[in-house]
C-alpha cells in the first residue's frame, strides 16, 4: 500500500535528510575554564548563515566518536558564526576538546524550542543560573540588551563552585558596569581574595529587585538546582507559568525519532529544552521519569 | 461490538491452487516477497518465492511466555496467526548505516548511502500490524522531521494483508480497536476460507495497486453464501479473544498510577530482558554508534533499536535516569498506553500479543493494566 505520504508531505520530503551532518570549520578556540571551552564556527566554503532562537541548541559530531547535544551560546545577531560552549564531561566532550583550529566539526540543527522572547517583553526578567548553565543562557542575554527597551527591569544570578569557575567572566564584567542590567554573583566555595556572595544561587532569589507578578523567570542548571529555583520564585509569588527551565535528557537525534529524550508525555529535543514549568510541574517533580 | 463486513463491491475469490499465480504475479511486477515461514520451531518473516515455503497446515498456539506450533490436519497458508518477528524490520532494520564520512584534510566529507529502492511485497500482514504500520508512518514520515530510510523503504511497498479468522491465544486487537478485519492500509486483503475440505481466499482490494494486480489474477465473483461464511468467521474471531484492554479510558485511568505500588510487584517478576520490545511492532526507539576503520581514514554512523528496558537509555552525565527496573517496566508501559496518546494522538498498542507470547516470564501487559486500574 502506497500511502499519501509523499504528497501530502512533499515539502518534508524534499527536506535534505536531518541525520546527515554538515562539516563546520574550528575558526576559534577559547578557553573560558579548566574543564570548558568555546568553539567558534564557520562553514569550509559556503555562506554562513546561522539563524537561531535563544534555548536552541545543536548536535555536534565529533568525526569518528560520537555525537552530543550542546545549547548554542552566541549572539543570535551574529549569524555568521556558531559559538557553542562545552564542559568536558565524558567521551565526545573529551575529544571535542582536542580538537584545533581548522579542525571540523559535525552540526545538525538548530533543534528544540528555546526562550520565550515574546512573552518576555514588558516583563521584568530574572535569570536564574548554574555553572554550565549559563551557556544556554547567554544568547538570550544578548537578544534582551539588544532590544532593552522591550524589557523591564533585567535580574541575573548565577552561582558557580568556587571564583575560578565563574564562566564567561568578560562579558559578566561588561553587563556588571551597565546601569539597566542587576546583576548578583555568588559562589559555594569562597577562594582567594573573593569579597562577593557565598552560599547556592537560589538564596539570591529573596533578596533581588523584581516585580513577581509582571516577571518572567529562566532558569537552567542541574534539576536539583532548579527544583529549588522553583520553590524560591514560588515563595515570592512568582506563578508556575512565568516560570521557564531548560531539561536535559539523553538524546541520539534531537528530532523526534529515536525516542531517547522522553520526559512523561513529552519529548525534550522537540517540546523542550525549555519548557514553562507550568506544563511540565506534575512530571519534573516525580522520580524516574 | 459492530458487525464486520465485507464490501459489496469489488470482492472477488481466488482459489487455493491459484495462489501462486498471485506470488508470480508480485514477482513478476518486480517486487520482493517477504512472508511467513517457518524457522527453529517458530514463525518468522522471510523471504519467499513459492506458496509452499509459506507455514502449510502450521497453527501456532500461543500463551503468556509459551509459543509452540503444531500441524493440522487442514492444509491453510495462513493459520498462523502472528510471527515472532514483526514486519517493523523490512521498514526499520534493526541495523542500519545512516551515513559514511571519509577524511578530507583536516575536515571530512559525508556521503549519503544509495538509497533503498527494493519493492517489497509484504505477504500476510495481520490487520493489527497494518495499524502498527500507520503508526511508523505517522511518528517516522509524517512530522516535522522525517526518517528518509524508512520513507525510501515504504514508498515502495505492496501489502497483502490477511484477515484473522482464528484469533492467536495471547491476541486483543478487537479491544484496541486494530482488527481482526483489516479496514485500511492494504492493497489486497484475503480472508483464507477452508469450509468442507474446499479451500479458497475471500480477496478485496485496497488500492488501485491491488485492483491492477487482482485483473491478472483468474479470479471469480464470490457467491453469497461465500460472503456470508467469511463474514461469520470475522466475526467469530472478533468475539472469540479472551484479552482485553478499555482503549478508550485506559490513557486516563493509568496515567493516575504513576505512584501505585503494583508497578513494583510487576518490577519483581520483570527480568527487563527487552524481549518485549524487539517483538513490539509500534517500538521506534534506535541508538546510534560512531567509528572510523583503522586508518581513520573512514568514518560511519550505525544505527540499532534499542531498548528502554536499558540502563544506558536514559543515561546522562552524573547517572541514568531511571536505574530501577519499577520505573523502566513504567515508562514502556505508560509510553504504550498513556504518553503515544498525547504524542502521537494514537495508542501505542495494537494488541499484536507479541510482548506477552515472548516474555520469558509471562507478564501480561492486558493484566498489569487491569491490575493497575480496576482494582481498588
Ligand atoms: C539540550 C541540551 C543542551 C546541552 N547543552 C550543553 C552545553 O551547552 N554545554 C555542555 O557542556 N553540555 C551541554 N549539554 C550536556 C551534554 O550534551 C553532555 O555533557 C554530553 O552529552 C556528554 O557526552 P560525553 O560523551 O562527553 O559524556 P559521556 O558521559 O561519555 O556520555 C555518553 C553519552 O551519554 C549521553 N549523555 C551524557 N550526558 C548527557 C547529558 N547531560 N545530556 C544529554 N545526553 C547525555 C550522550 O549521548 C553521550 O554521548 C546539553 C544537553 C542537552 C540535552
Ligand atoms: S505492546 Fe505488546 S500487544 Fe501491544 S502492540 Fe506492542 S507487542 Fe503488541
Ligand atoms: S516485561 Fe517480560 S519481555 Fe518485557 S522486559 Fe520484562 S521480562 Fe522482558
Ligand atoms: S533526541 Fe531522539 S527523540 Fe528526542
Amino acid at each position: 500500500m502506497e500511502t499519501q505520504q509523499t504528497s501530502k508531505h512533499s515539502d518534508a520530503a524534499k527536506q535534505p535528510d536531518p541525520m546527515l551532518v554538515r562539516p563546520l570549520q574550528i575558526h576559534r578556540i577559547i578557553k573560558e575554564l579548566g574543564d570548558t571551552f568555546s568553539l567558534i564556527l564557520q562553514p569550509q566554503d559556503d555562506d554562513a548563515d546561522f539563524p537561531f532562537q535563544p534555548g536552541q541548541f545543536n548536535m555536534l559530531y565529533v568525526y569518528g566518536v560520537g555525537e552530543v547535544p550542546i545549547s548554542i551560546s552566541g549572539d543570535p545577531a551574529r549569524r555568521e558564526t556558531l559559538v557553542h560552549t562545552t564542559r568536558e564531561v565524558g567521551t565526545v566532550t573529551r575529544a571535542m576538546r582536542k580538537l584545533k583550529v581548522g579542525d571540523s566539526l559535525g552540526v545538525r540543527g538548530p533543534y528544540g524550542k528555546g526562550w520565550p522572547v515574546d512573552k518576555a517583553e514588558n516583563q521584568d526578567i530574572v535569570l536564574l543560573t548554574g555553572g554550565i548553565g549559563l551557556a544556554p543562557l547567554r544568547p538570550m542575554i544578548h537578544y534582551l540588551l539588544t532590544r532593552r527597551e522591550k524589557y523591564g527591569r533585567i535580574v541575573l544570578l548565577y552561582g558557580a563552585r568556587t571564583p575560578e569557575d565563574i564562566l564567561y567572566r568578560k562579558d559578566l564584567e561588561k553587563w556588571r558596569s551597565r546601569f539597566d542590567l542587576e546583576m548578583h554573583l555568588t559562589v559555594d566555595h569562597a577562594t582567594g581574595a573573593w569579597r562577593g556572595n557565598v552560599g547556592v544561587v537560589t538564596s539570591l532569589v529573596s533578596r533581588s529587585p523584581f516585580d513577581p507578578q509582571n516577571c518572567i523567570a529562566m532558569v537552567c542548571g542541574p534539576e536539583i538546582m532548579m527544583r529549588f529555583a522553583v520553590m524560591e520564585l514560588q515563595k515570592r509569588g512568582v506563578a508556575d507559568d512565568r516560570i521557564y527551565i531548560s531539561m536535559e535528557r539523553n538524546m541520539k537525534c534531537g528530532i523526534g525519532l529515536c525516542g531517547h529524550c522522553q520526559l512523561g508525555p513529552t519529548f525534550v529535543c522537540k517540546d523542550g529544552p525549555v519548557y514553562c514549568y507550568v506544563d511540565i510541574k506534575d512530571i519534573f517533580t516525580k522520580r524516574e521519569m | 461490538m459492530t458487525e464486520i463486513t465485507l464490501p459489496d463491491k469489488d470482492v472477488v475469490v481466488l482459489e487455493r491452487k491459484n495462489f501462486q499465480g498471485l506470488l508470480d504475479a508480485l514477482s513478476d511486477s518486480g517486487y520482493e516477497l517477504l512472508g511467513p515461514i517457518v524457522r527453529d520451531s517458530a514463525i518468522v518473516y522471510e523471504r519467499i518465492h513459492a506458496v509452499d515455503e509459506l507455514p502449510v497446515g502450521w497453527v501456532d498456539v500461543c500463551e503468556p511466555g509459551k509459543y509452540r506450533l503444531v500441524k493440522e490436519k487442514k492444509k491453510t497458508l495462513f493459520g498462523c496467526t502472528i510471527g515472532s518477528q514483526s514486519w517493523r524490520r523490512f521498514l526499520h532494520p534493526p541495523t542500519s548505516k545512516l551515513w559514511e564520512a571519509t577524511r578530507d584534510g583536516n575536515g571530512f566529507k559525508v556521503i549519503q548511502p544509495e538509497p533503498d529502492q527494493v519493492k517489497r511485497a509484504l505477504i500476510g500482514v495481520r490487520s493489527c500490524d497494518l495499524a502498527a504500520l500507520a503508526i511508523h508512518d505517522k511518528i517516522l514520515s509524517q512530522g516535522q522531521y522525517i526518517d528518509h530510510s524508512y520513507q525510501e523503504r515504504r514508498r515502495n511497498l505492496f501489502v497483502v494483508a490477511v484477515n484473522c479468522v482464528r484469533p492467536g491465544g495471547t491476541c486483543f486487537c478487537a479491544s484496541m480497536k486494530t482488527g481482526p478485519k483489516a479496514t485500511s492500509g492494504f492493497d489486497l486483503a484475503l480472508t483464507e476460507m477452508y469450509v468442507s475440505n474446499r479451500h479458497y481466499f475471500i480477496v478485496e482490494p485496497g488500492s488501485k495497486a491491488g485492483k491492477k494486480l487482482v485483473d491478472k489474477l483468474p479470479v471469480r465473483q464470490p457467491k453469497e453464501s461465500e460472503i456470508k461464511a467469511a463474514q461469520k468467521e470475522l466475526n467469530k474471531a472478533a468475539s472469540g479473544m479472551t484479552r482485553t484492554i478499555d482503549s478508550e479510558h485506559i490513557g486516563k485511568l493509568l496515567n493516575e498510577k504513576f505512584d501505585d505500588p503494583h508497578w513494583e510487584a510487576i518490577a519483581e517478576r520483570c527480568l527487563a530482558c527487552g524481549n518485549c520490545t524487539m517483538v513490539c511492532p509500534t517500538c521506534f526507539c534506535t541508538n546510534v554508534e560512531d567509528s572510523t576503520d583503522l586508518t581513520g581514514q573512514h568514518a560511519q554512523r550505525q544505527r540499532w533499536w534499542d531498548s528502554c528496558f536499558t540502563v544506558d537509555y536514559s543515561y546522562i552525565h552524573g547517572g541514568s535516569i531511571r536505574t530501577s527496573v519499577t520505573s523502566r517496566y513504567r515508562q514502556w508501559m505508560m509510553h504504550k498506553l498513556v504518553y503515544w496518546q498525547e504524542q502521537f494522538g494514537m495508542s501505542g498498542c495494537v494488541g499484536c500479543g507479541r510482548c506477552i507470547t515472548w516474555c520469558p516470564v509471562g507478564i501480561d501487559i492486558t493484566e498489569e493494566a487491569r491490575q493497575l486500574t480496576v482494582k481498588e
